[in-house]
């Protein structure tokens, strides 16, 4: 209802005291009173929206009219270096889902999802009740695992394509499997991403390996928003540990879940940079997902108008998962 | 409070000693877990070439050897690869001003969202946020188209750092706005009205109540764009394709990709490309965590 959160009629009254109206003119005093705060404030007002425009302006062009110009691209003919921007319909979003890659990609897109918002999930979940059972040193523990968080993608996937590299016949086994040699767990060993039954689930060990710790992180926060009065109330009303953890964490966690599968999903259906820099689009697209495919017909193959077309649908996918959790979002708040 | 029913609980169930056991070996496991491909890292990087067989990977180094990280930085003549150290000095030219000028920056808007509501300004702040979200594939091809056409007094924006910075200092005003709105909101309006009694404006507010009370603020949006503008491979890789201009996770990729560079070498270089981000991690910790939980939006 307020235009300028800064205008409280408080505020009228207080600076009315430093306006004390003079015995001589009391008929006026309410005028003089309302008057400059008022005129001060509108000045204000437009400076303050001065000041935000250029942000908005920036977003509006950046953001909002270049997915614009992206989805107007993937109408069109364009499909070589020279931009062609006859119109041709929804034809390049039919020839994109006839065609294999894409589908291939799409089911990539989807088992990389699944496989690794469940085992963020879970690894998050464990260490985050692990290490809310007053752990010495638990401040180390929590800077291990979460340290991968603060490298880059294309680190992950150097160090993890040499990890999950399976070795040849020469050379022995190599990485996680000379490991597991080792260990005596030799009959674990298999060709990682090199296998096409595996590919991109090899791609989400190692992104499971760099997100996990940041859903450990945010369930423990979580966590330590419970009140300790709640689990005591609980074990004295003879609740067991696995119990208290079944009814009362869990449902009380659930908003951190959301807010981990969101986070964790719109991450993975983008992946891109990791798959770049630890196996590329593999053996028959074996680790092959629509966000490379999108730069990969664009900038090397030229075909603009497809490349935009996939664009847009990996925007729709995020953001069917985004804008309903951006509007929860910011209406909560404004309510609370 | 807690910590008095934690001690009553701690005296009344002392928790059995096996179970402590089994908690510390899984913790440990894990650590395990996320330490080994640092450990390979580290003990790869110091190996002499000899020595770096891919099959002894888990082996120690015999001895120190630097070989590894002279050829990853500086790059072989002989062999035919660049070093990292022109992309290494790129990716500070582009990190340090594009941080700087969108911690400003998100600290304007955050401080107009926050204290000076305007009517819209409920619908404005998440059609500001989406642009976090969207995978940037879909503003790529105008980007480049857009890039391509800007010259400023000579200076060309595509294939070069200045255009990058502009990227990114474009797309960080969502998260750069978010956390400093969050921030300030969390300041009293009662300073802010204060400082109005005063006499202060809307300019004076800013100086004087809440940039001096905004440094953790600015702590933690330094350090998230610091760290993902360091680490954004995808923008780099698009906007720059000269060798001599490209930032370090693309110089890092094209390292790795090359079949003439020994892995050692690449073990090298991928922890060069890491060092500046885990230094920061290390050391400011604890601001690091701030963004995140800001990243998902309900801190």
């Amino acid at each position: 209802m307020l235009g300028v959160r800064c205008d409280h009629p408080q505020q009228v009254e207080d600076s009315g005291a430093l306006f004390m109206p003079t015995p001589k003119a009391p008929l006026f005093s309410g005028l003089v009173v309302m008057e400059r705060p008022m005129r001060r404030l509108n000045w204000e007002r437009v400076v303050s929206i001065l000041l935000i425009a250029p942000a908005v302006i920036a977003i509006a062009i950046f953001v909002y009219g270049f997915i614009g110009w992206t989805a107007y691209s993937s109408l069109t003919k364009w499909d070589k270096l020279l931009p062609d921007f006859t119109l041709v319909g929804l034809s390049n979003y039919r020839k994109l889902f006839a065609n294999q890659r894409f589908q291939i990609d799409l089911r990539n897109t989807v088992v990389f999802t699944v496989l690794f918002l469940i085992s963020c999930l879970i690894i998050g979940f464990v260490l985050a009740i692990l290490l809310d059972q007053r752990i010495r040193g638990e401040g180390v523990f929590r800077s291990i695992y979460l340290f991968p968080m603060s490298i880059s993608f294309i680190v992950t996937g150097v160090v993890w394509r040499w990890l999950l590299n399976p070795g040849s016949a020469e050379l022995g086994s190599t990485g996680i499997n000379a490991l597991f040699d080792m260990v005596g767990l030799g009959f674990l060993k298999t060709g990682w991403y090199t296998d096409p039954n595996i590919g991109i689930k090899a791609v989400a060990i190692a992104a499971t390996w760099q997100m996990s710790g940041y859903t450990m992180a945010m369930y423990l926060a979580g966590l330590r928003a419970i009140p300790e009065e709640l689990r005591e109330a609980a074990r004295v009303d003879g609740a067991s540990e696995v119990q208290i953890v079944r009814h009362i964490i869990l449902p009380l966690l659930q908003p951190i879940t959301l807010s981990a599968v969101i986070v964790l999903g719109h991450i993975s259906l983008k992946i891109y940079d990791l798959i770049v820099s630890m196996t590329g689009p593999g053996i028959g697209f074996a680790t092959d997902v629509p966000a490379y495919y999108m730069w990969d017909t664009t900038f090397r193959g030229n075909h603009f108008a497809r490349g935009a077309a996939v664009a847009i649908i990996l925007l729709v996918m995020v953001a069917v998962l985004i804008v309903p959790y951006l509007v929860w979002s910011t209406r909560t708040e404004a309510e609370v | 409070m807690t910590t008095q029913t934690r001690k009553l609980r701690r005296s009344k169930k002392p928790p059995l000693r096996w179970q402590r056991v089994v908690l510390y070996a899984v913790l440990v496991a894990f650590a395990i877990f996320y330490l080994m491909p640092v450990y390979v890292l580290i003990a790869t990087g110091l190996k002499s070439f000899a020595e770096a067989n891919l099959s002894r990977m888990w082996d120690l180094p015999k001895g120190l050897h630097f070989d590894s990280y002279v050829k990853a930085w500086f790059g072989s003549e002989a062999e035919g690869f660049r070093g990292l150290n022109v992309n290494f000095m790129n990716s500070v030219y582009l990190t340090v001003p594009a941080t700087i000028i969108s911690a400003m920056w998100g600290s304007i808007n955050g401080y107009i969202l926050a204290k000076w509501k305007f009517r819209g300004s409920d619908v404005l702040f998440p059609l500001l946020l989406f642009g976090m979200f969207i995978p940037y594939q879909s503003i790529l091809i105008p980007l480049v188209q857009t890039l391509q056409k800007i010259n400023l007094f000579g200076v060309k924006f595509y294939g070069s750092i200045p255009g990058l910075i502009l990227a990114h200092v474009i797309y960080g005003i969502p998260i750069t706005t978010l956390i400093f709105r969050n921030y300030y909101a969390g300041i009293p309006t009662e300073l802010v009205e204060a400082a109005r009694i005063d006499g202060a404006n809307i300019f004076g507010i800013y100086r004087h109540v809440l940039f001096p009370l905004s440094v953790p603020g600015f702590v933690v949006v330094m350090i998230w764009q610091f760290t993902s503008i360091w680490n954004d491979f995808l923008f780099a890789a698009t906007v720059t394709s000269n060798p001599a201009t490209q930032p370090i996770t693309v110089g890092l990729n094209n390292l790795a990709g090359s079949y003439i560079v020994e892995w050692n070498v690449q073990m090298a270089g991928a922890l060069l490309t890491a060092l500046p981000t885990l230094l920061v991690y290390i050391f400011l910790g604890r601001y690091f965590m701030r963004g995140l939980m800001a990243g998902s939006l309900k801190g």
